[in-house]
């Protein structure tokens, strides 16, 4: 994976509560054996209709939604289904960061592992990004906080494990195997 | 004296290779990994890349339900499996556990099945045991006072190289469950109401633990079902204190362990409830003796009201407004007559015998309505056999509904089970996202019971007027 350090970029709003993984990517396109190529599949539901035709209406196909790099979302984004391929579509979409007031457990897991920065930041923050739509932000991850200009810096929780690898660029699986011997030992202490 | 520990911190205590530091997650050694076709591919990827092996076959067991036919001629031959890409996911499935040592109970395996119904079947499923896969609706397996979850597709590669996964140690929070659950009114009933009170993401952080008399009088069947849609509470798993009901369950399943071992197992089970000054994080109180059957009316599973209830008048909330346009329902409609066009009785949440036999009561020697189409899906192979044997499978045909090979099926649209646009399901399922059972379809969520007599009536009906005094 590649380092990173901030994204800086306009939003896309998306306000609605409860964006789940159904809606970011629906069961029908995960019958894929590849993490590529996603991007064509993400709010599919939303983005087109029964046609396959763009909705004209839907903020992904509006002009103002090109190389946004931030998607601010409602409340409880990613709950649902444990599918991975929520955040590959949106990191192959070109989505960087999603930011919310409550980020789901597992999509905040799958997320991180994929380079896509989490970012639970509070009310009155979030109600502001929601009434300022393709506001220019920066998501500093050195300092785990969002960066809105004439506004003081917001800071976002982030772990601290996740954050280096992140910053980084190495995958926890590499910290994971460095940990063999302390593995081999539990195994044999459990008879396991 | 020992401080006092809740079941989750006593099995999380027994499963840390390494603890939680400042700068680094607990490393957790993990017990049964249990992997299918759809969210595994990418990790046998990824070991492949990395030239990594599996590191315990012991300890990790594949099979195939999610994009996986239920047509008994796609299953046992007669007809291609209809989504191609779904046939490549399984061909692709089979080739990993052949590459890399996997135990896989494959498309025509009589042991297969979901994944969360084998498990515990073969007696894979134990009490104190780390369990994961990568399924969210893998909390079922805390039924049996293990510690279960689901995780993503990257760390479903971690625990096939490692047999570990990193983690933070999420927060407990007990679901006291005062009082008995009143006749016609079932776990899922209770589940139901739960995730009303507590909210989609209330349990976010959290593990639950289920206790109090109505929880201790449940079958393991039906503590499953409980535990299973405790992510759409946003819990990171649910468990329940193993108990006689637990053994009872476990003994003689193909995999549990037997004589000496098995004593010593239960003995070491008996150790592991939450002691008895053990502290939450957080209480949720709910009482069982005044809940009655309940239906979800719209786009998530906490958008719950009693079947004899009406919808709440929320207008001018958004996420109301946009469920209601969405199910084509209006505040203040009594749920009690709404319209039924698909009947869906299976899952993981609802597919076992026991919820087999609570539709079968209720459409025994009855039909389905004209224009209702009915799937009954049993969980798993096992489950299949028993059902036929007991008569069941007799009582769905007979009623008009169809009878299907083991599956996830029409819980999510993906195997070629699915609801139309428009049309309105009443499913035993455990999702009422938008569109998860197919393009447009809208989905109201209920107990076996409820869905065969709304099956009955062709509208949303209330299962006690069928229930035999």
């Amino acid at each position: 994976m590649k380092p990173i350090n901030n994204i800086r970029s306009r939003t896309v709003v998306m306000p609605s509560t409860n964006i789940d993984t159904d809606q970011i990517v629906p069961a029908r396109f995960l019958t894929t054996t590849s993490k590529l190529g996603l991007g064509k599949a993400l709010f599919a539901d939303w983005r087109y209709d029964a046609d396959g035709k763009p909705r004209p209406d839907f903020i992904l196909n509006k002009s103002e939604a090109d190389g946004c790099r931030i998607l601010v979302a409602g409340r409880n984004v990613g709950c649902g289904s444990s599918r991975e391929h929520a955040p590959w579509a949106l990191v192959d979409y070109g989505f960087q960061a999603v930011v919310s007031t409550e980020i789901a457990d597992i999509f905040k897991n799958n997320s991180l592992k994929n380079g896509l920065l989490p970012v639970v930041i509070d009310e009155a923050t979030h109600a502001w990004l929601i009434a300022h739509p393709g506001a220019e932000i920066e998501v500093d991850l050195a300092s785990s906080s969002l960066k809105i200009a004439d506004r003081p810096p917001v800071a976002f929780p982030i772990d601290a494990f996740a954050r280096y690898c992140l910053m980084s660029g190495v995958d926890e699986l590499g910290f994971l195997l460095s940990k063999d011997s302390e593995i081999r030992a539990y195994e044999s202490r459990d008879g396991l | 004296m020992s401080v006092p520990k809740t079941m989750f911190e006593k099995v999380w205590a027994a499963h840390e290779v390494t603890p939680q530091t400042k700068d680094t997650p607990a490393v957790i050694f993990i017990d049964l990994h249990l992997t299918h076709e759809v969210t595994s591919p990418q990790a046998f990827t990824l070991l492949r890349e990395r030239g990594l092996k599996l590191r315990r076959p012991d300890l990790t067991l594949a099979t195939m339900d999610h994009s996986t036919p239920t047509r008994t001629e796609q299953v046992f031959g007669g007809a291609p499996i209809s989504i191609e890409s779904a046939a490549k996911q399984i061909r692709q499935l089979e080739k990993n556990c052949l590459e890399f040592g996997v135990e896989l109970l494959g498309l025509q395996d009589a042991r297969r099945g979901i994944v969360h119904i084998i498990g515990p079947e073969l007696g894979l499923t134990q009490p104190g045991k780390t369990i994961v896969c990568g399924d969210s609706h893998t909390s079922t397996h805390g039924a049996f006072g293990a510690l279960a979850f689901g995780i993503g597709t990257t760390e479903v590669g971690h625990v096939l190289a490692t047999q570990c996964l990193l983690q933070k140690k999420p927060k407990t929070c007990a679901i006291e469950v005062r009082g008995k659950l009143s006749p016609g009114v079932t776990p899922k009933d209770l589940i139901l109401a739960i995730i009303g009170k507590v909210g989609v993401s209330g349990g976010m952080g959290y593990v639950f633990e289920y206790r109090g008399e109505a929880i201790r009088a449940m079958s393991m069947d039906q503590r499953m079902t409980v535990c299973n849609m405790s992510i759409e509470a946003g819990a990171r798993a649910g468990m329940i204190a193993p108990d006689e009901t637990t053994c009872a369950y476990l003994k003689d399943t193909p995999r549990a362990p037997k004589g000496k071992d098995w004593d010593a197992m239960v003995a070491y089970w008996k150790t592991l409830p939450s002691d008895k000054s053990a502290s939450f994080d957080k209480l949720v109180e709910i009482d069982a003796s005044s809940l009655e059957p309940m239906v979800t009316y719209g786009t998530n599973p906490g958008m719950v009201v009693p079947v004899t209830g009406r919808i709440p008048d929320r207008r001018g909330d958004a996420v109301f407004d946009a469920a209601m346009a969405y199910m084509g329902l209006t505040a203040g409609q009594a749920i009690g007559g709404a319209p039924v066009n698909v009947v869906f009785v299976g899952s993981c949440t609802n597919g076992r015998l026991v919820d087999l036999r609570a539709a079968a009561n209720v459409l025994r020697g009855r039909k389905i309505a004209k224009g209702v189409q009915m799937l009954v899906v049993p969980g798993s192979q096992e489950v299949k056999r028993r059902a036929e044997a007991e008569g069941l499978a007799e009582v769905f045909k007979a009623a008009g509904a169809e009878w299907r090979e083991s599956g996830c099926s029409m819980c999510l649209g993906m195997n070629g089970d699915t609801v139309s646009k428009g049309k309105y399901s009443v499913s035993t399922s455990n999702r009422n996202f938008e569109g998860r059972q197919g393009v447009g379809a809208r989905t109201l969520l209920a107990s076996p019971e409820t869905a065969a007599a709304s099956a009955v009536l062709g509208r949303v009906a209330d299962p006690r007027q069928f229930l035999d005094a």
